[in-house]
């Protein structure tokens, strides 16, 4: 198991906790981010840029990682809005390289990990071989 | 199809309004009901993309809009991309991803005029 960035978020109360099966639960996912961004008044940009970010990864989970679980929870120690994607799929061998611009092994973009990095506030990664996948974005308020 | 509005023909344009509830299904079929009516129908000049209502477009409804717009074009017909929100053109600039062969335009009106020009 690796660790792409810092320590792992300290988990405050979900607030929210959704299955990520089907596309139309990445839409679910990422509608359910915006609301609560929305409702702690965020920016229209802000709300754009993290419901990207968490599409991206959820979509991920679904298509990758063969279905999981999507939850959402405030950090206690940031107060940053957090969210979690994880799945029990295969994982991902070469970290680094599905972390760069154009490298997909489905045949698409390949921008969704090295986009969600960049448009969110915080980002983490728990992954490899046979140990499934784990994504934590964060969100400044 | 849910997530996407009907598809209206005005003038020479094949107009529609995608919802922000699209799934990945919904706009891969959207594309393929648009790229056959521009071959099939006569006169088809351009496809309007009301993307107004969208508050995100991932690399993936990106690539498929690019992709129709480069389905459109082999085609004869011209793509607009009307109604992005700002927020959603400084993230897909973020994501690295660009819609090459469609235009945008500000407003209807004005992708309809500018598909009357040619
Ligand atoms: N949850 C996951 N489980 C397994 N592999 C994953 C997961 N997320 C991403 N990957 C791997 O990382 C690659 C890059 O992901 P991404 O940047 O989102 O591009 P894309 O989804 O277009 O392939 C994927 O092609 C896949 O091989
Ligand atoms: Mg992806």
């Amino acid at each position: 198991m690796r660790l792409h960035s810092s320590s792992v978020a300290e988990r405050g109360r979900d607030l929210l906790r959704l299955p990520l099966k089907t596309n139309r639960d990445v839409v679910a996912a990422r509608q359910a981010v915006a609301r609560e961004l929305k409702a702690r008044g965020a920016r229209p940009i802000r709300v754009t840029r993290f419901a990207t970010a968490v599409s991206e990864i959820a979509r991920n989970t679904v298509l990758h990682g063969g279905g999981g679980s999507f939850a959402v929870f405030l950090d206690p120690a940031s107060g940053y809005l957090m969210v979690e994607c994880r799945d029990a799929g295969e994982g991902i061998a070469d970290l680094d390289r599905a972390m760069t611009d154009g490298y997909s092994t489905g045949g698409s973009m390949g921008r969704g990990l090295g986009g969600a990095k960049r448009l969110a506030d915080r980002f983490e990664i728990e992954t490899g071989p046979g140990k499934g996948t784990r994504v934590i974005l964060g969100a400044r308020l | 199809m849910s997530g996407v509005a009907a598809i209206n023909l005005v003038e020479n344009a094949l107009l529609v309004s995608i919802q922000d509830d699209v799934t990945d299904t919904d706009i891969i079929e959207l594309q393929d009901t648009l790229s056959q009516r521009i071959a099939l129908e006569e006169n088809i000049r351009g496809v309007v993309l009301d993307i107004s209502a969208l508050e995100i477009v991932d690399t993936f409804v990106g690539r498929v809009i690019a992709q129709l717009a480069g389905i459109a074009r082999l085609l004869d017909a011209q793509t607009f991309v009307v109604g992005m929100r700002p927020a959603v053109a400084v993230t897909l600039v973020e994501l690295g991803m660009y819609l090459p062969e469609s235009r945008t335009a500000l407003s209807l009106t004005h992708a309809l005029a500018q598909l009357k020009r040619g």
